[in-house]
């Protein structure tokens, strides 16, 4: 390979027949480009619809009531009904293998929140310490719920950014400050944030207990949410949340009287259902981009191929003379394949480089939902170039073979 | 410096078989200039390639300088071509991307030698045929006399032990043809061994010694009075 004789003759090569070595670069240069945009692309897409899933736990199980369709055991459909802090208690009890976090929540709507001159209205819920890792909350400042509160039914509240933004002045900081929840005083002890944006952060967390006595609602909830356990693969992950689901429904429909042919009375939504299909489509969309993608590395290489044929057979002539001159085969096999490489090596890192370059420079640019920062594994990148030196030496090698092998003679007749 | 004995070679198309030659007895001693003649047919081409190890006869005995020249693998074949044999052909056979230098040192390339020496030995025998300030022309840029003195000047470039030429004027018009024997003469007056096949009289009779081949034999091998090819030109 470091033979300096060697190079400077396929120097002298390239040099001498410019045209031919451009059309050889173009060819595996367009194909590692075109390869490096569609996994940029794809990875782009798996990139923008992982977010949509990043601002909750992507593995969370949310459910909560509407109203009966189905007529069952001589009552109405239309009937409304209310989960309570009973089925709550139950569910964990029958499924605690599976759980991991869990929060019941209690929701007051449209609740006037006041400190000092200025109020708002936003959404009071009441919830569980777990809820913080289900809902991904960032506290900001202070602390979550904890259990004590929960047994304490303790007056305190943890209220979004936006909230202290709306009432609070700038300089003064919300924690330990009482505010006025539907005139009902709560000591703020936390500030959260949330990736969701201004609309996630609009609400206030209080202890469901306290929720539950405070608002005089009983022993109701209005919802359940739950993250399962991780799994160690995303199958067995979904398969374990549709047990769960499954589970707690046939439960929930047992003890309200609904009946099991209902489908709208219990809502649920599973993340993880809901991720699957996603992923499945990304796959797919993935999957797609890579067979573009190989397709054109194939056509790449047939067109290495092609080329270096055509190689072979304009040089035969000179291979005969260089033979007469004392080439040894190898040295013949050598030249050709040394200088494929080469050109293919060279070729192959300019459109692996400009790839790159336009994904970085065009990658910032793309703004929709569903593609961001489209980028591509530089290893994955890399490979494919070096699959492509390989396939277009093997390509070069057995026309040059071949040609070593021609006797001179029958080379040098070939005018 | 080259002996053979009882060489025969046919070749074979389809279901015919071509007898080319039949019997060839042939010694060639250092410092000889000899001529092989012959209409069309005759063999005296394919005697060439088996004496320039391009070919192989079927059987029969060939030593060039006492080695014997068998059962050759393309690895020793394309050895001993580099080391003993100079190559001369009708059609010049330059390689057209390379200059005259490069051309020439293309042997010497082969044989190891790093590249300045390589240029300087090159530009040496490019100056011994008259065409040192032709050294960076491209082939194309060259009339066939020319380029056929840069091909002697390749074939010497190795310093081999015997030059064979095929045809070596067959493309060329009589005055160029001159200038190039005169050119083979004079390598030949410093001791070089070489065989040249022609089918021209004129140019037979600037060699030492003419062999007059057909139809696979020998007919005619007599030592003949060389004419200068200054003398005609």
């Amino acid at each position: 390979m470091f033979d300096i004789e060697r190079w400077q003759e396929i120097f002298d090569t390239i040099r001498k027949n410019k045209l031919r070595t451009f059309l050889t670069g173009l060819s595996v240069a367009s194909g590692i480009f075109i390869l490096v945009i569609l996994l940029g692309v794809g990875q782009g897409m798996q990139n923008g619809i992982s977010q949509e899933f990043e601002d909750d736990a992507s593995n969370s199980i949310w459910v909560w009531t509407r109203p009966t369709s189905v007529e069952y055991k001589g009552l109405n459909p239309g009937r409304f009904f209310n989960m309570t802090n009973e089925d709550y208690g139950f569910i964990y009890k029958k499924n605690e293998e599976f759980i991991e976090y869990q929060s019941s929540r209690v929701r007051i709507w449209n609740a006037i929140a006041s400190f000092e001159k200025e109020s708002g209205n936003y959404r009071i819920e009441g919830v569980f310490p777990d809820f913080q890792f289900i809902e991904n909350e960032t506290m900001v400042a202070g602390r979550f719920i904890n259990q004590q509160d929960v047994i304490e039914k303790g007056k305190i509240a943890i209220i979004g950014n936006k909230i202290k933004n709306d009432l609070f002045k700038k300089d003064i900081d919300p924690i330990g400050k009482y505010i006025r929840l539907n005139d009902i005083t709560f000591k703020v002890v936390g500030v959260y944030s949330d990736k969701g944006g201004e609309r996630e952060e609009e609400r206030i967390f209080v202890p469901s207990t306290a929720a539950q006595q405070v608002f005089n609602r009983g022993q109701n909830i209005n919802n359940l949410s739950y993250t399962l356990k991780p799994e160690k693969d995303f199958q067995t992950a979904v398969a374990k949340s549709e047990e769960f689901v499954a589970s707690m429904t046939s439960y929930l429909k047992t003890k309200h009287i609904i009946a099991p042919s209902d489908e709208r009375a219990i809502g649920v939504n599973n993340s993880l259902e809901q991720a699957k299909r996603f992923y499945d489509l990304m796959f797919m969309i993935k999957a797609f981009f890579w067979w573009v993608g190989v397709c054109t590395i194939i056509a790449g290489v047939v067109g290495v191929s092609n080329i270096m044929l055509i190689i072979v057979k304009e040089r035969t002539k000179e291979i005969g003379i260089r033979k007469a001159l004392g080439a040894l085969p190898v040295s013949i096999i050598g030249m050709i394949l040394h200088e494929a490489i080469f050109v293919t090596a060279i070729a192959g890192c300019t459109g692996l480089i400009f790839g790159l370059l336009l994904l970085e420079m065009l990658g910032p640019m793309i703004e929709t939902d569903f593609i961001s920062n489209p980028s591509v594994n530089f290893n994955v990148a890399l490979t494919t170039v070096f699959i492509l030196i390989f396939a277009g030496a093997v390509a070069g090698f057995f026309p040059a073979w071949r040609a070593a092998r021609i006797k001179p003679i029958v080379a040098l007749r070939d005018e | 410096m080259i002996e053979i004995k009882d060489l025969h070679k046919s070749y074979h198309m389809g279901s015919n078989s071509l007898h080319v030659l039949k019997g060839i007895n042939f010694n060639v001693k250092e410092g000889e200039l000899v001529a092989i003649m012959g209409s069309s047919g005759s063999g005296k081409s394919t005697l060439l390639n088996i004496l320039g190890m391009l070919d192989e006869a079927d059987s029969g005995a060939y030593f060039l300088d006492a080695i014997p020249i068998k059962n050759l693998n393309e690895k020793i074949a394309a050895r001993y071509r580099n080391k003993f044999l100079g190559f001369i052909f009708q059609s010049f056979n330059l390689i057209t991307y390379k200059n005259a230098l490069d051309n020439v040192a293309m042997p010497l390339y082969y044989q190891g030698i790093k590249r300045k020496e390589r240029s300087e030995k090159a530009m040496h025998y490019l100056e011994k045929v008259g065409l040192g300030d032709w050294a960076t022309h491209l082939p194309n840029e060259l009339s066939g006399g020319q380029k056929q003195r840069v091909a002697i000047a390749r074939a010497m470039a190795s310093e081999p032990k015997v030059l064979l030429a095929d045809e070596p004027t067959g493309a060329l018009d009589t005055k160029t043809s001159y200038e190039v024997m005169e050119l083979i003469q004079g390598i030949n007056d410093e001791g070089k061994t070489i065989l040249i096949v022609t089918h021209e009289d004129d140019i037979a009779h600037m060699t030492k010694r003419v062999v007059n081949l057909k139809d696979g034999v020998i007919i005619d091998d007599t030592l003949v009075e060389q004419v200068r090819a200054t003398a005609n030109v």
